[in-house]
C-alpha cells in the first residue's frame, strides 16, 4: 500500500521541478482521456446492446406468461408479439387439479351450460337483452341437455325474417357468451382447487408447525429456568420433544390428509412424514441446543453482565421461532402433496429431489475430494486414472442399464423420485475436480500440527478442514441443488410416461412439445417463471462462490 | 533441432514443430508401447505365479486355524479374537453364495454365467394362448455381468482374507497383540481414513457407472434392437457386425450418416469452444477496462443465462426463433422480411442458429473466468509495454493472449469435449432438426453424436448401434484428449507458469 501511495507524489514533484513539461503533460493527458471517452462510450454501446439482446428473452418470457391463454379467443395462438393486458390466468391454471387447456377451449356449448352462463353472468344479459330474447325464443322447444347452442345459432341465422344485424349481434352475443363461460369454468375450478384444497392444506399446516414450534421453544425456557443442570435437561427435553413430534405427527396424518379428502392415509404417508418429522426435531433440537447453550453460557462469562432473566430469554424467542418456522415451510414445501395439480406435484418432486441430491452429493463429493487430496494410499493414482476414462464415456450410454437396475429396485415410474435421487449421486463422487483443487490449496501444515496434536483424520477433517472449505462446500451444495431442476434426459427416462412423478423440466418440456403446444405456451411461460425465479435468486445470492469454483477449476483443469 | 533453434522459432512454427514431432513419434511410442505390453503381461503372469505361491506357502506352514479359513472365511479372523474382521468376511461368503447358489435355479449367478457365452437359447413361445417366457438375454447379460464382478470381488476378498491370517500369524509370532475389533473400529477414522470416505462412492460408481459401461460396450457386440426385443425374443453375440455398418463406406446406410453427424460433431464442437471464448474474453476486457462503470450490473445481466435454468431460456428461444415465432413476427411486421426466415427448417439456418444462440448461453461462462484470470495479469507487463509504446491491441496480443491461452489451456480442452457432449443445447434448441431422407436412424442436419445416440436409446430402441456411437465417442474423445495433452504445455506441469 505505502508504495503505490508514494508512486502519485513523485509524479507530482517532479512535474513541479521541471517547469516546462506540466504543459504538455496535461494537454497529453487531455488527448488521451478524450480518446479514453470514445473507447469508453464504444465500451457502453457494446454493453447496452448485448444487455437488450441478453434480457430480451427473459422479458418476453415474462411479458407472455401474464397474456391469459384463455381470452386469445378459440385460436389460442400466444404465441404471437405480446400486446397489451395483464392476467394471472396462466399462474392460476397451474394450481388446477387435472388440468387441460382442452377443457377451456370452449367452441360450443348446449343450451343448458349457455343460459346458465347467462344467468350467472347479469351485465352480460342485461346488456345484450335483445340478442338474448332472440336466442331463448329460438331455443324454446328444444332439449337443454343434448342441443347445442350452434344449432340453435345457424337456424337463427337461415331464419329471414328477423334482420341482418339483428342476426349478427345474436352471432357476435353468443361468442361473448363463449368466453364468458370459458372464464366462468375457470375461476370456478380454481376456486374449487385453490380455496378448496391449498389453502387449507397450507394454512393448517402452517398452523400446526407454527403451534409445535412455539411449544417447544416455551418448554425449552420454561426447563431451562426449572432447572440449570443442562445435561439432565437435556435428555428430558428430548423425551418430551419427541412426545410432542409423535402426537404432531399422528395429527397431521390422520385428520389433516383425510379432512381435505384424500384417501385415508396409507403406510407410505406414515414413513414420509416420519423422515421428515424426525429431519425437523433433529434440526429443532440443534437449534435449540446450541443456542440457547452457548448464548447463556458465553454470556455468563462476561464478569459483570447481569444473570439472564426470563425476560432474556423470551426475547430470543422469536429469533428461534422463526428460524423453526422457515424449517417447518421448507420441510412441507418437500411434501406438497401429488394429489394436487400436476405441476404443484412437479415441483414437489424437483423440490424434493434437490433437497435430498444436495445434502448427500456434496458429503460424497467432499469426502471423495478430501481422501484424493489430502489422503495418501494405495491404489490412490488407479482411481483418479479410473475415473479419467470413465468419464470419456458419454452418460447416456448407461441409461437403459441403470432403468433395468432402477426397475429391479422398484424405482421406475411411480418410484422415480427416489430413483432419480439414487442416480444422481451414485455417481457424483466422479465429479471431485474443482473441490479437490481447492483442497491441494489448503496448506498441508494444518493437518500436520493438528496431527501432532493427537487429533484423528476424522477430526482433521470435520474440524480444521471442513471450516476452511465454506466456499467450496457452499459451491457444492448450489451445484447439486440446481443440477436436477434442469435434468430432462433421466427424469423422463425414468418416470417414463407417469405424469405424477415428472420433475418441471419434463413436464414443461410436454407442454411445449406436445402436438397443440399453442394452447400451453403460455403456461409452460408462467411455470417456468415460477421455477427460474428463486432458482435465479439463490444463484444471484450466491454467485460469488460459483465464480470461485468456477474460475479455480478453470484455471486447474 | 537443437533447443537453441527451436527457441528462435516464431509461435506457429512452434507449434507446427510440436505436432510434427508428436506425429513423428507415434511409430517410435508405439514400439515403445508394445514392448512395455510385453514386460508388462510377463510380470502380469509373474504376479499370479507369485500369488498361488503365497497361497499355497500360507497353506502349507500356517496353522489349522489358518487353514480351515480357506474353506471358511474369517474363520481365522475369529478364532484369533477378531471378530469384527471374521465376520465380515463370512457375512460376504454367505452373501456370494446365496446369490451364486440360489435355490430358484434360474434366479442364481450359476445360471446366468452358464448362459453368457448364447445369451439364452430358450425363445418364448405361446402355449394355448398362455405365453411361456423362455430365457430374457437382456437380464442374462446384466447380471452374467454382474456375477463376474461378484467373482472378481469374491476371488480378491478371499486372497485378503488368507493374507490376513498370514499376516496375524506372524505378528503373533513375534508376541505383538492383534488389533481389537475396537481398534479396527477406530483405525477407520483415523489410520484407514480414507477407506471410510471412499466405500461408499467407490460402491455407487461401480455399480451404477461401470457396471452398466462394461454392458453397453457387450451390448455393441450383439443384435439388441428393436426386432431382438426381451423378453419376447433373444438377442445374441455377433461379433463387429455394428462396428462395421457404422464404420461403413457406402453412403447409403448408417456409414454415411454416421460420417455426416461426426463432421458437424466436430465442427459444432469447434465453433462453440473458440467462439465463445475469444467473444466471452472480449466482453470480460471490456467490463473489466478502466473507466467503466456499473461493473457488478453488466456482469448480472450477462449471468442471467447461467442462472436460468436451460430447459426454461433454451425452449423459449428455441420458440422464439420458430416459424411461427416471435423474430419473424417482428421482421415480418416491421417489413424486413417478406417470408419468415427457416431457422429451423433448413440445414444450414439450423447449424447457424444453433451456434448463434449457444454463443448467448456461452459468453457468461467464459466472461466469469477470464474475468478471474486477468485480474491476476501482472500489472508491471502492462506497465512496461505501455512504456515501450505498445498500442492496446499489440499489448492484447503479446501479454493478455498468451496469458489467458496458458492459464486456460486445459479449460479449452475440457470445454471442447464438454461441447462433443452438449446434449442439452441442440436437444432443447433444436432437436437435431431438421431432418431428412438423406440420413438414416432418424438423424438430422444439427444432431451431434451425442444426441443421435439419445434418438437411437429412446425412439428408436437400436440399443446395439446406440453402444457402437458411444463407444466410437469415446475412441473420439480420448484421441482428441490424447493428442492435446502432448501438445499444451500447462496440461502436462501446472507449475510451469508461476
Amino acid at each position: 500500500m505505502s508504495t503505490m501511495k508514494k508512486v502519485p507524489e513523485a509524479d507530482v514533484m517532479t512535474d513541479n521541478k521541471s517547469g516546462v513539461a506540466p504543459e504538455s503533460k496535461i494537454e497529453k493527458t487531455r488527448s488521451k482521456s478524450g480518446h479514453e471517452r470514445r473507447v469508453n462510450t464504444a465500451v457502453y454501446v457494446v454493453l447496452i446492446v448485448m444487455s437488450v439482446v441478453w434480457l430480451t428473452p427473459f422479458v418476453f418470457l415474462v411479458c407472455q406468461s401474464f397474456r391469459s391463454f384463455l381470452n386469445e379467443g378459440g385460436g389460442m395462438v400466444p404465441y404471437v408479439i405480446p400486446q397489451k393486458g395483464f392476467s394471472l390466468d396462466n399462474y392460476k391454471a397451474l394450481f388446477i387439479k387435472g388440468f387441460t387447456a382442452k377443457k377451456y377451449l370452449v367452441n360450443d356449448l348446449t343450451l343448458q351450460e349457455f343460459f346458465d352462463t347467462l344467468d350467472g353472468d347479469e351485465t352480460l344479459a342485461r346488456d345484450n337483452a335483445e340478442a338474448a330474447a332472440l336466442l331463448r325464443s329460438a331455443a324454446e322447444g328444444r332439449d337443454p341437455a343434448k342441443d347445442t347452442i350452434s344449432s340453435v345459432m345457424s337456424a337463427v341465422q337461415k331464419d329471414e325474417s328477423v334482420g341482418q344485424d339483428k342476426r349478427d349481434a345474436a352471432s357476435a352475443f353468443m361468442r361473448t357468451v363463449f368466453s364468458a363461460a370459458r372464464n366462468q369454468r375457470f375461476e370456478n375450478d380454481f376456486r374449487q382447487d385453490f380455496n378448496g384444497r391449498f389453502i387449507p392444506w397450507w394454512t393448517k399446516t402452517f398452523v400446526i408447525g407454527a403451534c409445535f414450534s412455539l411449544a417447544v421453544v416455551a418448554l425449552c425456557i420454561l426447563l431451562k429456568r426449572l432447572n440449570e443442570n443442562s445435561d439432565q435437561l437435556y435428555r428430558f427435553r428430548l423425551l418430551i420433544m419427541l412426545g410432542i413430534l409423535i402426537a404432531a405427527y399422528l395429527c397431521y396424518v390422520l385428520t389433516i390428509k383425510q379432512q381435505m379428502g384424500y384417501a385415508p392415509a396409507a403406510a407410505g404417508d406414515y414413513v414420509q412424514l416420519g423422515i421428515i418429522f424426525l429431519l425437523f426435531a433433529l434440526f429443532s433440537l440443534l437449534a435449540v441446543n446450541s443456542f440457547l447453550k452457548r448464548e447463556g453460557k458465553l454470556l455468563q462469562q462476561i464478569p459483570g453482565y447481569p444473570p439472564e432473566t426470563a425476560w432474556d430469554k423470551i426475547k430470543k424467542a422469536p429469533v428461534l421461532f422463526l428460524e423453526f418456522l422457515a424449517m417447518f415451510v421448507v420441510m412441507t414445501c418437500a411434501l406438497i402433496p401429488t394429489e394436487n395439480s400436476d405441476y404443484v406435484g412437479w415441483y414437489g418432486n424437483t423440490l424434493t429431489i434437490a433437497l435430498f441430491t444436495a445434502v448427500i452429493q456434496t458429503v460424497i463429493v467432499l469426502s471423495v475430494s478430501y481422501a484424493l487430496s489430502r489422503l495418501r494410499f494405495k491404489g490412490r493414482k488407479l482411481i483418479m486414472n479410473v475415473v479419467l476414462v470413465l468419464g470419456l464415456f458419454p452418460g447416456f450410454l448407461s441409461m437403459i442399464t441403470l432403468y433395468f437396475l432402477l426397475k429391479s429396485l422398484g424405482m421406475t415410474g411411480p418410484g422415480a423420485v427416489p430413483g432419480l435421487i439414487l442416480i444422481y449421486c451414485a455417481s457424483s463422487g466422479m465429479g471431485y475436480y474443482i473441490s479437490k483443487g481447492f483442497f491441494d490449496t489448503i496448506p498441508k501444515s494444518l493437518d500436520e500440527s493438528a496431527r501432532i496434536d493427537g487429533a484423528t483424520r476424522f477430526q482433521v477433517f470435520l474440524k480444521i478442514i471442513m471450516p476452511l472449505a465454506k466456499p467450496i462446500v457452499i459451491y457444492t451444495v448450489l451445484m447439486a441443488f440446481m443440477g436436477p431442476w434442469g435434468d430432462y434426459v433421466f427424469a423422463s427416462y425414468v418416470a417414463f410416461g407417469n405424469v405424477p412423478t415428472y420433475n418441471v423440466a419434463v413436464g414443461l418440456y410436454q407442454w411445449v412439445n406436445v402436438a397443440d403446444y399453442q394452447g400451453y405456451f403460455t403456461l409452460f411461460c408462467a411455470g417456468g417463471v415460477l421455477v427460474a425465479v428463486p432458482i435465479t435468486a439463490l444463484f444471484l445470492a450466491l454467485q460469488k462462490y460459483y465464480v470461485e469454483g468456477v474460475t479455480g477449476g478453470a484455471v486447474k483443469g | 533441432m537443437t533447443d537453441l533453434d527451436y527457441l528462435k522459432l516464431s509461435k506457429p512454427k512452434k507449434l507446427l514443430y510440436r505436432m510434427g514431432a508428436f506425429f513423428k513419434a507415434i511409430p517410435k511410442k508405439t514400439g515403445h508401447f508394445f514392448a512395455n505390453l510385453g514386460k508388462k503381461i510377463l510380470r502380469f503372469f509373474k504376479g499370479i505365479g507369485a500369488w498361488f505361491a503365497e497361497v499355497f506357502s500360507t497353506f502349507r506352514d500356517g496353522d489349522w486355524k489358518t487353514r480351515l479359513s480357506y474353506l471358511i472365511m474369517g474363520f481365522g479372523s475369529i478364532a484369533r479374537g477378531q471378530w469384527g474382521r471374521g465376520v465380515l468376511f463370512l457375512l460376504f461368503q454367505t452373501v456370494f453364495n446365496v446369490y451364486m447358489f440360489f435355490p430358484d435355479a434360474s434366479k442364481s449367478g450359476c445360471f446366468y454365467l452358464a448362459k453368457l457365452s448364447t445369451l439364452g437359447t430358450v425363445e418364448t413361445q405361446k402355449i394355448n394362448r398362455r405365453t411361456v417366457y423362455g430365457d430374457n438375454s437382456f437380464f442374462i447379460l446384466l447380471y452374467g455381468v454382474l456375477t463376474l464382478f461378484f467373482i472378481a470381488a469374491f476371488i480378491y476378498t478371499w486372497y485378503q482374507n488368507i493374507r490376513q491370517n498370514r499376516i496375524s500369524e506372524q505378528i503373533l509370532k513375534s508376541g505383538h497383540k492383534l488389533k481389537t475389533t475396537k481398534e479396527d473400529v477406530t483405525s477407520l477414522m483415523d489410520e484407514q481414513f480414507h477407506k471410510t470416505l471412499l466405500a461408499l462412492p467407490t460402491l455407487g460408481v461401480t455399480v451404477f457407472t461401470i457396471l452398466p459401461i462394461i454392458f453397453m460396450i457387450l451390448v455393441a457386440f450383439t443384435n439388441f434392437d428393436a426386432t431382438h426385443q426381451p423378453p419376447g425374443k433373444l438377442f445374441t453375440w455377433v461379433g463387429w457386425d455394428n462396428f462395421r455398418q457404422l464404420l461403413s463406406t457406402d453412403t447409403e446406410s448408417y456409414g454415411g450418416t454416421f460420417r455426416q453427424v461426426l463432421l458437424w460433431t466436430l465442427i459444432w464442437a469447434f465453433f462453440a469452444t473458440f467462439l465463445n471464448y475469444f467473444l466471452g474474453m472480449m466482453v470480460a476486457i471490456m467490463i473489466n477496462k478502466k473507466g467503466i462503470k456499473l461493473k457488478k450490473v453488466w456482469r448480472t445481466i450477462l449471468v442471467m443465462t447461467i442462472a436460468i435454468p436451460q430447459f426454461v431460456s433454451l425452449l423459449y428461444v428455441s420458440k422464439m426463433f420458430a416459424q411461427d415465432g416471435l423474430i419473424n413476427a417482428y421482421l415480418m411486421k416491421w417489413g424486413w422480411i417478406q417470408s419468415p426466415i427457416p431457422f429451423w427448417t433448413d440445414p444450414m439456418w439450423a447449424r447457424f442458429t444453433v451456434i448463434l444462440i449457444n454463443v448467448w448461453i456461452g459468453i457468461p461462462y467464459l466472461m466469469l473466468i477470464a474475468t478471474g484470470i486477468l485480474m491476476n495479469i501482472p500489472a508491471d507487463l502492462y506497465e512496461s509495454a505501455r512504456i515501450d509504446g505498445a498500442n492496446a491491441f499489440q499489448m492484447y496480443q503479446k501479454i493478455t493472449l498468451p496469458y489467458m491461452l496458458f492459464v486456460t489451456g486445459p479449460y479449452l480442452l475440457t470445454s471442447f469435449t464438454g461441447n462433443i457432449n452438449n446434449f442439452n443445447v441442440i436437444f432443447l434448441l433444436s432437436g437435431g432438426k431438421p431432418l431428412s431422407m438423406e440420413l438414416s436412424g432418424n438423424a438430422g442436419y444439427t444432431d451431434l453424436l451425442i444426441t443421435w445416440l439419445y434418438k437411437m436409446t429412446v425412439n428408436d430402441t437400436n440399443y446395439k448401434l446406440a453402444a457402437v456411437i458411444g463407444i466410437l465417442v469415446f475412441v473420439v474423445l480420448a484421441v482428441i484428449n490424447l493428442i492435446t495433452y502432448n501438445l499444451i504445455p500447462s496440461v502436462k506441469n501446472e507449475e510451469d507458469f508461476q
